[in-house]
Order: C-alpha cells, then structure tokens, then sequence
C-alpha cells in the first residue's frame, strides 16, 4: 500500500514537472522577439523590451498596413 | 520572370505567406501581394526602416557581415525581411509560422524574380538570292 502511494506521488511529480517545462518552453516561443542573420552567418537576437521596442513597433505597423 | 509570376509562385508554394512586397532599396516596389499600391509602399517604407534599425544594432553590437534576413516575431503574427542583391522582400505570416522555410521560399521567390527568361533566338537573316550575272550588250 505504502509503495503503491509512493509510486503514486512520483508520477504526479513527473507528470508537473513534464507540464512546467513544456508551458515554459512554449511561453519562451511566444516572446516577442527580433531575430537578424547575417551574410557571414551570425545572428542577432534581440528579446528585451527596452532594445527590441522600435522593431518591434514597426513590425506592428507592418502587420497592420499588409492587414 | 517578372514579379507579379514570382509572387503568385510565391503564393502557390507557401501557405503561411499572407502578404508580401518586393521592393528595393529607396522606396522602388517591384511587386506585391497588396491591391493598394500606397499601401505596398508604407510596407516597404517601415521595412526599410526595420532594416536600417537593424543595421544599426549591427554596428553596436560590433557584428561582420552585411544584413541578409530578419524575422520579427509579434503576438498577432511574424514579419520578414530578405534581401537578395539590391532587392528585398518584406513578408507577413500568421503567429509561429515555419522560419526557416519562410525564408527558404522568399528567397526563392527573389531568386526567381533574377533570372530573367532566355532571350529569344534571333531569325537567322534570309540570305539574298544570288544576282543573275548582268547581261552585257557585245554592241559597243
């Protein structure tokens, strides 16, 4: 009975663990974000509101001019 | 071929493309999606102005390279930016589309837009009939 309970409270445990990650990375998909490549390869990725804002603001008008 | 085919290819191959505009650098559209031409040109506009921006973060963040592409990506749906040579290709897709088959068919669709259809064969020139050699009087 006792290992029965044990087993029980593991897979909850497991289970929400699972859930988090996943909400997680689907919250960080969903961020508003700039992302620039380069010819050489690089990229540039801006994700904080504070640098991303004017793109972000001009990505908004974009959006709404091609509605 | 010309744009308006590029974009309809465009169109038939990417379902996530909901609009696009060719353009090129200073406000010259080359072709687009939208029925109305202000429109397509406020498109280019802000997309030229999101490249310069981007550009600029380039110098501060000390980056090589010369810009090729951008996604931004909004709540309501992502925004790209290609360039090909002096062209560019400014995108519009619903939210989380495929990024980089986004940019696989945009840079296609320029691409297309570079090669230019075969010049047609010229005729070759109809070769005069050989003169009959002229008559000469024997009077004289």
């Amino acid at each position: 009975m006792r290992s029965r309970n044990v087993l029980t409270g593991m897979l909850l445990g497991a289970g929400s663990l699972a859930g988090t990650l996943l909400f997680r990375r689907r919250l960080a998909r969903r961020r508003e974000r700039v992302d620039v490549y380069f010819d050489n390869g690089s990229m540039l990725s801006l994700a904080k509101p504070g640098e991303a804002e004017p793109l972000l603001r001009r990505a908004r008008r974009i959006l709404e001019l091609a509605g | 071929m010309d744009a308006a085919a590029a974009l309809e290819r465009l169109r038939e191959i990417s379902s996530q493309v909901r609009a696009a505009v060719i353009f090129e650098r200073g406000g010259k559209i080359v072709g687009s999606t939208l029925a109305d031409e202000q429109r397509a040109k406020d498109v280019a506009g802000e997309a030229e102005a999101l490249l310069t921006e981007a550009e600029q973060r380039r110098e501060a963040a000390d980056q090589p390279g010369e810009f090729a592409q951008l996604e931004v990506a909004l709540q309501a749906g992502s925004v790209f930016v290609v360039r090909d040579g002096d062209r560019l290709i400014a995108a519009t897709t619903q939210p989380e589309p495929t990024v980089g088959l986004v940019f696989y068919d945009l840079k296609s669709c320029l691409r297309d837009l570079q090669t230019a259809p075969a010049p047609k064969k010229r005729a070759a020139p109809k070769r005069k009939p050989a003169r009959p050699p002229r008559k000469t009087d024997a009077k004289s």
